[in-house]
């Protein structure tokens, strides 16, 4: 089965959504990968304003460039483990739902639970699965990253697994926190 | 002595660069199909399917198969019979790389520096691997090298006395280690002897085997046959959701080895492992 979701997902949805779940999300997500995290986290510490709304859902991706009279190119996941260091503060901040793909440590785990956020893992390597499901894209910010800038999408029924639920469950460990 | 010009060796790398990076190898979409048919577990079957949706709408749309285009890695193997005219090789082939990005849409996921790391906005320089070899032909081999897997490699120099069951050991641990993190199932090259850095490109090299294709000696097609059933009942399964299905393939290439060691090194292929060759 699966679940439709829209975003921003609200908190009691979020709570019934449990790890193995495959679900298809609706509305409006932010690309954020290694070097968008890194700008967000000094941009947190240093107390000055972010450029994505706090509770939006961020998803680990750089897309390839757009083909004209395209929206975008091709824009599956990245691995999320390279965010692990920055989650726990993003998490923190009102960014407690975050797609990508593959396992997290123990400390995104923690900071997932105690915030009652989400993990959804996307499929890996399928961007062009996933460029059928985006049809607004807007760079909105860090544009000279390129393809690492931050990106406004608007997806339709964009597939994910929950990788890890607000329990901290984590479908990938299976190991009790 | 035959005579090619670099403006032929630019386009020949363009074509070669912007095919490479958009689709799926045709070996391995046949495997998609063939395991789908095989799969008991209900999860993995939908999950093969999401691998079989990507790769149509690729083809369809023209949109790369994955995002991470990949470094772009290039085998040359130069005819010694061939005199390459109208300026430099290198510069010629890193040109087509250069092109065939652009034209194809790919992604710019090259920096300068590894640690000012700014994006050289070309997908250049590209990694050429150059060999002489006889006749009066070049034959290019490109791997469009995505990073989520290359991360994932390893490198180990065992002891010269070391076990199958050693390498076995190793390789194994390697594969488990890259689990969901790296887009399996994959497709897993493995360079054994030489030095440290022969096996890694022993490792890197043995991606351009196609599906199905063992190792000329007995002993290490054997290996290779293991070392894959060993590999499929970890149960990391298709995107690393489980099921019996984590490799497509193991693919091993050998050197001579010193007396006083045995390096082994293995390259994880994600599922979209895509190289391609071709001869001018």
């Amino acid at each position: 089965m699966i679940i439709k979701i829209n975003t921003p997902i609200a908190q009691h949805i979020i709570n019934d959504l449990n790890s193995g779940d495959y679900v298809e999300l609706t509305g409006t997500i932010y690309t954020a990968r290694d070097q968008a995290h890194k700008k967000l986290t000094d941009a947190i510490l240093a107390n000055k304003s972010l450029p994505v709304p706090v509770n939006s859902v961020l998803y680990y991706a750089g897309p390839s460039p757009a083909r004209p009279g395209e929206v975008i190119g091709s824009c599956g996941p990245t691995t999320s483990a390279r965010m692990d260091q920055f989650t726990p503060l993003l998490v923190e901040n009102g960014f407690k739902v975050c797609i990508g793909k593959g396992l997290r440590n123990k400390n995104v785990l923690k900071a997932i639970k105690k915030n009652k956020g989400l993990y959804l893992s996307a499929f890996g390597g399928c961007g062009a699965l996933y460029h059928n499901k985006i049809l607004k894209a807007e760079c909105i910010a860090y544009k000279d990253l390129l393809s690492e800038a931050i990106f406004k999408l608007y997806v339709e029924n964009f597939p994910a697994v929950v990788a890890i639920d607000s329990k901290g469950n984590d479908i990938f460990t299976k190991e009790p926190l | 002595m035959r005579n090619i010009s670099t403006t032929v060796i630019t386009e020949k790398v363009s074509d070669l660069v912007k095919v490479t990076a958009l689709y799926l190898r045709p070996d391995i979409m046949d495997f998609f199909k063939n395991a789908i048919i095989k799969e008991k577990d209900e999860n993995a079957k939908k999950n093969l399917l999401k691998l079989i949706e990507n790769a149509v709408t690729a083809q369809d749309k023209k949109v790369p198969y994955c995002q991470d285009t990949g470094f772009e890695i290039i085998f040359c193997e130069i005819g010694q019979e061939v005199h390459i005219t109208d300026g430099s090789l290198d510069a010629a082939i890193q040109e087509g790389i250069k092109k065939g990005s652009k034209d194809g849409f790919l992604r710019q996921s090259i920096v300068e520096d590894p640690i000012i790391r700014k994006n050289t906005a070309t997908n250049t320089p590209g990694i050429i691997n150059y060999s002489i070899v006889e006749g009066d032909k070049i034959k290019f081999s490109c791997i469009a090298k995505g990073f989520g897997c290359e991360n994932k490699g390893q490198v180990s120099m065992l002891n010269p006395t070391a076990s199958i069951n050693d390498i076995k050991d190793f390789v194994l641990k390697v594969i488990k280690e890259a689990g969901p993190n790296a887009c399996p199932p994959f497709f897993i090259g493995i360079g054994l002897g030489g030095t440290m850095d022969k096996a890694c490109e022993l490792a890197k090299k043995a991606l351009l085997e196609p599906v199905g294709k063992h190792n000329k000696k007995k002993h290490l097609a054997t290996l290779e046959k293991e070392i894959l059933t060993e590999a499929n009942n970890l149960n990391t399964g298709p995107l690393g959701l489980g099921g019996n299905l984590s490799c497509i393939d193991i693919k091993i290439k050998e050197y001579a080895c010193h007396i006083a060691g045995l390096p082994v090194a293995v390259n994880i292929g994600c599922h979209a492992v895509r190289t391609k060759t071709i001869v001018i």
